[in-house]
């Protein structure tokens, strides 16, 4: 799409531009192409001097146990952030979708969470969860569970999914919901009159139709487990107990800034990208979009 | 719907009203711990009521905030939140002018970097904080910005998703508008000003929505970049005071500034409402 009118300048568009390519070039594409500098480097131990290793970096990280164990961490986890998280959301959706009068009033009332910032609900869901205090850990204790998340691995995975998922909720609510409203409504009354159950319905009708939507959440909710989730793991486990919710956007902030192993951490860095670009592209060239409003 | 089923009715009423319930079940929980003091909270189970103490521990997290050694002792919610308006209104702001600039230049000009520009400005959507957290970190440690508000917020600023929504939406605009505007001999900042920018008015507010929340959330970026106390954020003090050693001395406080942490991004999404669907929407499209 061109515009058929436009305006005659030399300099102006260059300097309109000017402000977005600077920061582009200066905070992210001059660091990644560092990123990709350092990945094939190795300090010595005094941080003098570097020198190139070639793929030695690439080759230690996939023999280290820690970080093949972060990938499965990040697999179980976004998975199960995308699964709970899209079939409480779609639930949700298909029933506000049913009593239409109300829904926009369930969706004040459920789109909020979006807003709450994901160190700020693993606080939140910390506390219902705190051994002591937290209210479900009593009860939980009650029915004589030993709960402890803080020294747990499965526990700790549980507590970082909720809290994960309940922030997510609302964004594929609205999607799902938006997606339904589009579905044109003369379909589904003529399988009602063909005979066909609200759950046949569903299966043959609805969801076909709403495939778009749900593979483009699929992509978004994967995308948001593997990069935005920093925030609930530091602030609820710290990537612990014993590496049980180490994420790979974790262990890349950690051996960075903590554990100070520039090669390492640059590797993790420049894999990272390529997961990113591998989303990016699945997400613009298999998906159609057509959820409308 | 097609069928009239009164119980399906009220199977799914109660499924929304569960789930809102359960929704925001975690809030609730907050403000109790928060109106109670330590001896309160403390007992087994915790009252599932409101104590007397909310207005004593609000005050005391906005005035002097929590004393947990190590955790930037006396850095109260009040600082912590202006710190978290500048950066989250900063960003908002920033990321609008500079993309609604560089979208005018890629529509209304033709220029021989246009394609490359537009790629360059795509791309950034491939490179988020997380996949490049050291070396920019350097850059900005370089540059000295380490510690001030335009080392919080300068990196951020750029925008891709903006920029997409406002090319997308001057793609709409009449070519007549431009004819017209040449004809009366306005040149292209006049245009840019008095036609596209206050037609371009929904997409703004639906912009600052997201946007405002999105810099008042970061956490990630705060972490690197505000080691000094002046400069910390309410979500990042959240993070660090959530695993400090001794946080269970300051349970009400703590719940307290949470609230505080999560109560303007709500309330913002909540009063404008309209203009967060439209653009959460209009930013995947």
């Amino acid at each position: 799409m061109e515009k058929r009118v436009v305006f005659h300048n030399k300099y102006l568009p260059y300097l309109l531009v000017a402000p977005q390519i600077a920061i582009t070039v200066i905070f992210f594409f001059w660091p990644a192409s560092q990123a990709i500098v350092q990945s094939v480097l190795r300090e010595d131990a005094f941080g003098v001097s570097s020198h190139f290793v070639g793929l030695d970096n690439f080759i230690a990280l996939f023999e280290d146990e820690y970080y093949l164990n972060s990938f499965k961490v990040t697999a179980l986890f976004s998975t199960l952030v995308t699964v709970i998280g899209l079939s409480l959301s779609l639930l949700l959706a298909v029933t506000a979708d049913r009593i239409i009068r109300a829904a926009t009033l369930y969706k004040t009332f459920l789109i909020w969470p979006y807003a709450v910032a994901p160190a700020v609900a693993g606080a939140l869901w910390g506390f219902v969860f705190l051994p002591g205090p937290g209210i479900v850990a009593y009860l939980l204790q009650q029915m004589g569970v030993d709960w402890n998340f803080h020294l747990n691995g499965a526990q700790a995975m549980f507590v970082v999914v909720v809290a994960a998922t309940w922030k997510q909720i609302s964004y594929n609510f609205l999607f799902f919901l938006a997606g339904l409203q589009s579905i044109p409504k003369s379909l589904i009354e003529a399988a009602a009159i063909d005979g066909a159950g609200p759950v046949r319905r569903f299966w043959t009708i609805v969801l076909p139709l709403l495939s778009p939507t749900l593979f483009f959440l699929i992509v978004v909710n994967v995308v948001y487990a593997f990069f935005e989730t920093f925030g609930v793991i530091h602030s609820l486990t710290r990537g612990g107990p014993a590496k049980a919710t180490e994420i790979l956007v974790y262990k890349v902030w950690y051996d960075g800034f903590e554990a100070q192993d520039l090669g390492g951490s640059s590797a993790q860095s420049v894999i990272l990208m390529a997961i990113v670009i591998g989303l990016t592209v699945i997400q613009f060239r298999y998906i159609e979009r057509k959820v409308h409003y | 719907m097609i069928e009239r089923r009164p119980i399906a009715d009220f199977v799914g009423h109660l499924i929304l009203i569960v789930t809102v319930l359960i929704v925001a079940f975690p809030i609730y929980l907050a403000v109790i711990a928060a109106s109670h003091d330590l001896a309160g909270i403390s007992q087994v189970p915790m009252p599932l009521l409101p104590g007397s103490e909310f207005f004593t521990n609000m005050a005391n997290a906005l005035l002097e905030g929590p004393k947990i050694v190590g955790v930037g002792r006396g850095t109260s919610a009040l600082l912590l939140m202006s710190n978290s308006l500048i950066m989250a209104i900063s960003i908002a702001v920033g990321k609008i002018i500079i993309s609604l600039l560089s979208a005018f230049a890629i529509v209304y000009f033709r220029f021989p970097l246009r394609t490359f520009f537009f790629w360059m400005i795509f791309i950034t959507l491939m490179l988020p904080v997380e996949v490049r957290i050291i070396p920019t970190f350097k850059v900005v440690a370089d540059l000295g910005l380490l510690d001030t508000y335009t080392g919080l917020v300068l990196p951020l600023i750029a925008s891709a998703t903006a920029t997409f929504l406002f090319r997308q939406f001057f793609m709409t605009v009449p070519d007549e508008l431009v004819e017209a505007a040449r004809i009366d001999g306005a040149g292209p900042m006049r245009f840019f000003w008095d036609v596209l920018v206050p037609l371009s008015r929904t997409s703004i507010a639906a912009m600052f929505v997201i946007q405002f929340i999105y810099g008042w959330n970061q956490y990630l970026w705060p972490l690197l970049i505000a080691a000094a106390p002046e400069y910390q954020t309410i979500v990042l003090a959240i993070g660090r005071l959530m695993r400090a050693p001794d946080a269970y001395e300051e349970w009400p406080l703590i719940m307290a500034m949470a609230v505080l942490a999560l109560l303007p991004p709500v309330v913002v999404v909540v009063l404008m409402q309209r203009w967060f669907v439209k653009g959460l929407v209009e930013t995947e499209k």
